[in-house]
């Protein structure tokens, strides 16, 4: 057991979530808002696709999150002018994008490097990693907590950012109103759609950002359909966390336990079968958001 | 009165939508201090007219002063609501997962340190502002579970926190019971009178404008027909300038109830959509020539009931019988063709298909007939569409085309295409729901008419209403209902309307002395 359940699942555990974390925290602000973001997978491979590209062309890794950044907020602001402005279907949009994202990595994989599938190489600048020393006075977990990358750090504080914003300041109102009153807010004299624009924005980015945590932060490279789901995952962990940043940000580590732990069965389970615990575990999720919702719809009775 | 100055002044104002003007000339002045209502039917150009003065729409023509600045161009709800205009609107313009305070101050909320909101100054501002204008409420409470009335009060003190000392309510009581109107009521009187607040009310309730108002304007299509100070007018003649003809709310009784006993519900009960009991055991019968009216406060059982009668949903218990044939298991096709037609209470999702033509919401139920249907087969375009426009025209359906969807009438002809339609089957059993609610009084007065022909002509008549003067109008025998129990039962002319309600809360009849 040993084996299995030692720091180094933990630390595994941290690394799978934190892409999931970033992505959710984006679908969180698009949901207040009101806008069902399925799009964000195909964003987080293009934001790994772009973070690559300018690590590797300024040999620089805030070269390569700034690009990765760049292209988020334009595809945040695509879907809010597809959505909002436009008024066509979410849902077909999102697909729309999803597959667009596919294409046009692979597309631009060969055109731009020449290669198929994936692309590694010595001229990819990783993520930093950062070291915390008073982190690492914590008990047991200490050497898990610290020496991890920049955007892990960034999603630990982007959870408590985000609560602030939304809970305690009057920019995080209007945020929430516009999903859930926007006649309200407009008759208070404000603009809902500023503020959709602001949340579809700033989910593009955060969805980017995990890419650039898959691609330079996790591994150093970019392989085909890299996201591998977990945009949808992560809009899964909204719906658990019923739209709560703590709550979303526990649904999307015990994803990430999950995952880690799947990866460490893999030597007693075959690996077909541990490959769908993250999966799984996203149905399972959701069956269990519908039998809370029937309990309290009963209690509330 | 004369001597108050204009607070608001509309100058030859126009407004043109595409294919409807619906502001035509209106010149109009508010006097500061002054509760004024503005009556009219519906579509009359009342709400348009307010909309133009809150900024929500530009009129094509004419200008409009507020305390003596021209408003211009570029005018919007923030820019009225500067110049000291706050609108209640109908439906509410709450967040319902906000606190009363957070609600109160959307889109105004002042700021700790730049960025974070302030809950405690916004909490001692509601509190304070609750106090001078006798409006208490609990800044802390949820909103969405706050009863109607207090969800206007908090509307209410949205817009005098904005400074607003011209309050436009639109159909302010159209949500409220009786005593929250009468709250309500008190209220304006009290912040008219205490804090030189001008009201401008817009409403189509009479009754309303005689209690509150000083003077009255009223509209009619577009135009305004008339002002007159409350006092030198009385509902009849207001009514009469509303429509364009004298409306005459007389006797349409004739004859008295049959025997026979056509509708007949015993000990029925069924659930309501979440499993729950919803009817308990009611009992009831209902006469040929005779309207039964189900008077009860919304959801207790009434929708349940009446789709249980039509086989709409399954009953727990008890049986259906009409003419005596049992139908409680039968489809509502097949109730239908024992001769009943329903009018049911949701009128855009039950009553029609909002989507289809009126035409087709015109024809269903009868398509499957000869003339409509080649070889039962082939859908018989030109003779549905005569069909409709025959209906149409008896019934008065004022339709931009036959041929537009159901969802584009307004929601008096809307009623008025399902009174034909149910009407036009010859049954000699309807069970009647809600037949004029939100219509206005007009069609009203029509729908009266053409329920109490049907009924003078022996029909068997279940009438569900929310609205106590039309059940008291209509009425030969009125029951009250009171969570899924009929809890009282009298004749008409046995009760008033004072008397009825303590039934309508769960008193039961032969019980009175203890209560």
């Amino acid at each position: 057991m040993s084996e299995i359940f030692n720091l180094l699942l933990f630390q595994n555990t941290l690394r799978t979530a934190t892409p999931v974390v970033l992505c959710a925290m984006g679908c969180l602000l698009s949901d207040q808002v009101g806008i069902m973001n399925i799009g964000v997978d195909g964003m987080m491979l293009m934001g790994a696709f772009f973070a690559v590209l300018g690590s590797y062309l300024f040999g620089s890794w805030a070269m390569g999150l700034l690009f990765a950044a760049g292209i988020g907020v334009l595809l945040g602001l695509f879907y809010y002018v597809f959505s909002i402005k436009f008024k066509s279907d979410e849902f077909i949009i999102g697909v729309a994008l999803n597959i667009l994202a596919g294409g046009l990595t692979v597309f631009l994989l060969r055109t731009l490097f020449g290669v198929k599938g994936s692309f590694s190489g010595p001229g990819i600048v990783p993520l930093p990693t950062i070291r915390i020393p008073w982190l690492e006075g914590v008990p047991v977990l200490g050497a898990v907590l610290s020496g991890n990358t920049l955007l892990v750090y960034v999603s630990w504080l982007l959870v408590l950012g985000i609560w602030v914003l939304l809970y305690k300041t009057p920019l995080g109102f209007h945020l929430r109103a516009s999903g859930e009153a926007p006649e309200a807010l407009r008759a208070s004299g404000r603009s809902p759609e500023r503020m959709k624009r602001l949340a579809s924005v700033l989910c593009g980015l955060l969805a980017a950002l995990s890419g650039a945590h898959l691609s330079l932060g996790y591994l150093t490279m970019f392989s085909e359909n890299m996201s591998a789901s977990r945009g949808f995952v992560a809009v899964a962990c909204v719906i658990f966390g019923a739209s709560n940043p703590p709550r979303v940000f526990l649904a999307a580590l015990l994803f990430g336990f999950i995952d880690a732990l799947g990866l460490r069965l893999q030597r007693y389970i075959p690996s077909d079968l541990t490959s769908m615990a993250p999966y799984v575990i996203t149905v399972a999720m959701m069956v269990v958001v519908v039998l809370l919702r029937r309990k309290k719809q009963r209690s509330t009775l | 009165m004369q001597d108050l100055p204009p607070i608001v002044q509309f100058s030859h104002v126009s407004m043109q939508y595409p294919g409807v003007l619906a502001n035509d000339d209106v010149s109009l002045t508010i006097r500061k201090g002054e509760v004024f209502a503005l009556v009219g039917e519906n579509g009359a150009g009342k709400s348009t007219l307010m909309n133009l003065l809150y900024g929500l729409q530009k009129p094509t023509l004419g200008t409009i002063h507020i305390k003596g600045t021209a408003t211009t161009a570029r005018h919007d709800p923030q820019r009225a609501m500067a110049m000291g205009v706050g609108m209640v609107h109908q439906h509410f313009k709450l967040v319902p997962s906000f606190t009363v305070a957070q609600n109160i101050a959307l889109g105004m909320e002042p700021k700790r340190r730049g960025f974070f909101y302030d809950q405690r100054r916004v909490n001692r501002e509601v509190l304070a502002l609750g106090e001078r204008f006798g409006l208490a409420v609990n800044p802390r409470d949820v909103v969405g579970e706050l009863s109607v009335g207090l969800q206007q009060r908090v509307e209410i003190l949205k817009a005098l926190r904005r400074g607003a000392d011209v309050l436009i309510l639109d159909e302010p009581t159209a949500v409220l019971t009786p005593s929250e109107t009468d709250e309500l009521f008190t209220v304006i009187r009290r912040i008219v009178a205490e804090q030189g607040m001008t009201v401008i009310l817009i409403t189509h309730k009479l009754g309303e404008v005689m209690q509150l108002s000083d003077r009255v304007g009223v509209m009619r299509r577009g135009k305004l027909i008339g002002v007159v100070d409350t006092s030198a007018t009385d509902e009849r003649k207001l009514a009469a300038m509303m429509v364009g003809r004298d409306v005459i709310f007389d006797e349409l009784r004739t004859g008295e109830p049959g025997e026979q006993a056509v509708l007949t519900v015993q000990n029925l009960s069924a659930a309501d959509d979440r499993g729950l009991p919803a009817v308990r055991g009611i009992s009831l019968t209902v006469h040929a020539g005779e309207i039964v009216g189900v008077c009860g406060v919304e959801g207790n059982g009434q929708t349940e009931l009446t789709e249980c009668i039509m086989g709409m949903r399954l009953q727990t218990a008890g049986t259906v019988t009409i003419n005596g044939g049992e139908v409680s298991r039968l489809d509502p096709r097949a109730i239908r063709a024992m001769g009943v037609s329903w009018i049911p209470d949701d009128r855009l999702r039950t009553g029609l298909s909002a989507k289809a033509t009126v035409t087709e919401n015109l024809l269903v139920g009868k398509q499957r007939r000869a003339e409509f249907s080649g070889f039962h087969i082939h859908y018989q375009k030109k003779a549905a569409r005569s069909y409709a426009q025959k209906l149409a025209d008896a019934f008065d359906i004022r339709a931009g085309g036959l041929d537009l969807p159901a969802e584009s009438l307004s929601g008096g002809n809307m009623q008025k295409a399902i009174v034909a339609r149910e009407f036009s089957f010859d049954s000699p059993v309807l069970v009647i729901s809600q037949p004029t609610r939100g219509v206005d009084i007009g069609a009203i007065e029509f729908i009266h008419e053409k329920i109490m022909e049907k009924r003078n002509a022996g029909c068997a008549i279940l009438l569900v209403s929310a609205d106590l003067d039309e059940l008291f109008r209509l009425s030969d025998t009125l029951v009250t209902i009171y969570e899924g129990r009929i809890t009282a039962r009298f004749a008409a002319g046995e009760i008033d309307k004072q008397g009825i309600s303590y039934y309508m809360t769960g008193g039961r009849q032969g019980e009175e002395a203890q209560a």
